[in-house]
């Protein structure tokens, strides 16, 4: 299980699931030379690549793929002011390709990502996972020991209550890495041979009212339902904090999903990580997070959102609201966060100017 | 990263439904043979217990059940919840129970689990309920917390209870083994986890582990089903015992963990007829659940008993008069917190009964 799958091909679906429902965001500032190794599983699909770094650079799409194709030439000029709550330098630029898609499923994953391996030695497809996990429903109202009841072979536990097993939809799939694990500068620095070998053959909704990291390497959501939530803040280039995009967007996701009564899953399916990042290089940009993130879970943890806030916009409106009133006084980098955050829903907003997709009751 | 545990601060806890345990004893004589064991023999079964030879056992029967609880008490150990009796009369830190009908499994490689290390391994590492981590267990060899785990909850809480799972006849109700008859979990998760403070989960008996010296009292044989059987599918007397446990744990920040390890529970007694009779409990856990969701204990209840009366309190306040099982098992909870404190927990009491 050390070693990424080679024979993909042959694991290719004969359906592809979702193929004009799902777009594929991919960042990148180097190649996208490791498509070559998902082609049998994403060449089906529309790519939206958001380049990062100097746009004068031209980055080369394997043949064969249909790609729409953003650098930061044309996310300035998309946005035009707005385009300052789009990072630079840092993947979290990634959250425009959320933007600008025009489809109801998104799937990101990381350049650095390899087809996995499970233990029988097939090769795993990842985004054929993504899409079993978001389209059965989720169960974050009490906690099924057998994990996912809707997957082969398991089934809800004697105890669970009937009115509960229809579950609620799933907003986002949340998957896993073999290989190079997340870890955080600190422990790849005590841990720098460690790697993860341990497949969990799991998938579980995270219980309401729990917050998670959510790693944006290889992770899926449903647009409609939670699409404005996934803004991947500030980081990079003149920013005071890096590696923290995905832990944002994870926290208001999961803030307002558990408001809004929709589902997170975590666990299936694994990638394989190849790229270990330089420790060195993370902690200077987790640095401030690593103590930052001491105040911002208490505040995610005792979020409450009101009653009228029954859609995702409402719901990040407010969320920001609360960030400048509470977080502001950690440290001003909040407050304009809190601001990039609006900028975010206007920009969304202008880009998809049909109105939000209602979703469910606020809790 | 656990802690070192004594052979001698682990009692295993067996209840007997069956009369001849040699198999099971057998079976399981690699990872039992080490430590003491209680047997409780259900007080309903007639026959003589057959035992293999071999083990640091005490057994305990009707009439030692009658001897020391005697008529004080409104408790039936009766059935699955005899072993209850075991872990009051027990004087170790640790105790470890399976049911009677289950093995020792095989992991993926097919090697034999050993389920009481890996529940000992579980009860001396660290939970962590206060944010998720989503490599699972990052006290497990070749893992840790991943990025975005706040510094400060890295130090984790000690885990009060451990839940395994089942291979083969997986814990489902009547009604969805009967839908699928022919359904066995063949799964193997390997992952440990800590299940979230507030969250709550039905734990079921098959194959638990606590440490009895600090939630011994919150493990609670109170909900009995009027047509309470001698399958697990005819009762759901472990499942409230479960969420006064997590309650309790939530409230004064202990952990409980689910996952490994894994034991082989043997195909028995038929779901359909099982039906009728626990379809009375899958229609009382409709209150059930809302119940203990909305429990909230005050913050002067300190002690894992002073929760107990709270919540049996509120039992008989808030269900009491929906359905008279809540009633009696708010009664009984008083009871077993009362028993408790008269016959259990102590360390310097003697044992003998």
């Amino acid at each position: 299980m050390a070693e990424p799958a080679t024979a993909t091909q042959a694991a290719a679906p004969a359906v592809a699931l979702l193929k004009d429902e799902l777009d594929i965001v991919i960042p990148t500032i180097r190649n996208l030379d490791f498509l070559e190794m998902w082609r049998p599983f994403f060449q089906p699909y529309h790519l939206i690549i958001v380049q990062d770094g100097d746009p004068s650079k031209t980055i080369k799409v394997p043949e064969g793929f249909d790609y729409e194709l953003y650098n930061r030439n044309d996310i300035n000029r998309i946005l035009g002011p707005k385009s300052s709550c789009i990072s630079f330098k840092d993947s979290a630029c990634r959250c425009f390709g959320y933007m600008v898609s025009k489809k109801k499923y998104i799937f990101t994953i990381d350049d650095d990502c390899f087809v996995a391996k499970d233990p029988s030695g097939k090769a795993i497809n990842a985004l054929e996972q993504h899409i079993k996990n978001l389209l059965s429903p989720s169960t974050p109202f009490f906690f099924n020991t057998l994990y996912d009841p809707f997957r082969e072979g398991a089934d809800f536990v004697r105890g669970y209550p009937f009115s509960l097993r229809e579950g609620v939809p799933t907003a986002a799939s949340h998957g896993l890495w073999l290989n190079i694990p997340d870890y955080d500068a600190p422990t790849q620095l005590v841990k720098p041979l460690e790697r993860n070998t341990r497949y969990v053959d799991a998938v579980l909704t995270i219980p309401k009212g729990t917050l998670f990291p959510m790693c944006g390497m290889n992770l899926a959501f449903n647009r409609e339902l939670i699409g404005p939530a996934m803004y991947f803040g500030l980081m990079g280039d003149g920013q005071p904090i890096g590696r923290y995009d995905d832990m944002w967007a994870g926290w208001c996701t999961k803030v307002i999903c558990d408001h809004l009564g929709l589902g997170v899953k975590t666990g299936l399916p694994y990638i394989f990580h190849s790229k270990a990042s330089n420790p060195f290089v993370n902690l200077r940009k987790e640095y401030k997070g690593i103590y930052w993130q001491e105040e911002i879970i208490p505040f995610f943890q005792q979020a409450v959102l009101p009653k009228d806030c029954t859609t995702v916009p409402k719901c990040y409106i407010e969320l920001a609201k609360q960030v400048k009133e509470k977080l502001s006084k950690v440290d001003p980098y909040f407050d304009k966060l809190a601001d990039a955050m609006v900028t975010w829903i206007e920009a969304w907003d202008e880009l998809n100017p049909i109105g939000p997709v209602p979703n469910g009751k606020a809790a | 990263m656990s802690l070192a545990i004594k052979d001698d601060e682990v009692d295993i806890v067996i209840g007997a439904l069956r009369s001849d345990l040699t198999t099971f004893m057998n079976e399981w004589r690699p990872m039992f043979s080490r430590f003491h064991l209680i047997i409780v023999k259900d007080p309903d079964l007639k026959e003589e217990l057959k035992i293999p030879e071999g083990f640091n056992l005490d057994v305990y029967g009707k009439p030692d059940i009658d001897q020391v609880v005697g008529s004080s008490t409104s408790i039936l150990f009766s059935g699955y919840s005899c072993r209850y009796f075991g872990y009051l009369v027990s004087r170790k830190k640790y105790i470890i129970s399976v049911d009677d009908d289950c093995l020792p499994a095989r992991d993926p490689k097919g090697f034999l689990v050993d389920a009481v290390a890996q529940h000992i391994s579980n009860l001396t590492n660290p939970a962590t309920p206060f944010f998720f981590n989503t490599l699972y267990d990052p006290y497990a060899e070749g893992a840790d917390f991943v990025r975005g785990y706040p510094f400060s909850l890295r130090g984790g809480v000690k885990c009060a209870l451990s839940c395994g799972l089942w291979l083969n006849l997986a814990d489902h109700d009547a009604p969805t083994q009967a839908l699928k008859a022919r359904q066995r979990n063949s799964r193997y998760v390997d992952a440990v986890m800590t299940v979230p403070a507030g969250s709550l989960i039905p734990i079921s008996g098959i194959n638990i582990a606590f440490e009895r010296e600090a939630v011994g009292p919150a493990l609670v044989p109170a909900l009995k089903l009027a047509g309470e059987g001698k399958c697990r599918w005819e009762t759901m007397e472990d499942i409230w015992s479960g969420l006064c446990v997590k309650v309790v744990c939530d409230h004064l920040g202990l952990g409980v963990k689910t996952g490994l390890p894994y034991i082989w529970r043997t195909d028995r007694g038929d779901p359909i007829a099982s039906l009728k009779k626990e379809w009375e409990g899958v229609k009382l856990m409709e209150e059930v659940i809302p119940f203990f969701q909305s429990v909230r204990l005050p913050r002067e209840a300190t002690t894992v008993e002073e929760c107990i009366v709270e919540v049996a309190n509120a039992v008989k306040e808030r269900l009491g008069s929906m359905d008279p099982v809540f009633a009696r098992a708010a009664k009984a909870m008083l009871d077993w917190i009362k028993l408790w404190q008269s016959v259990g927990s102590s360390s310097s009491r003697s044992s003998a009964v």
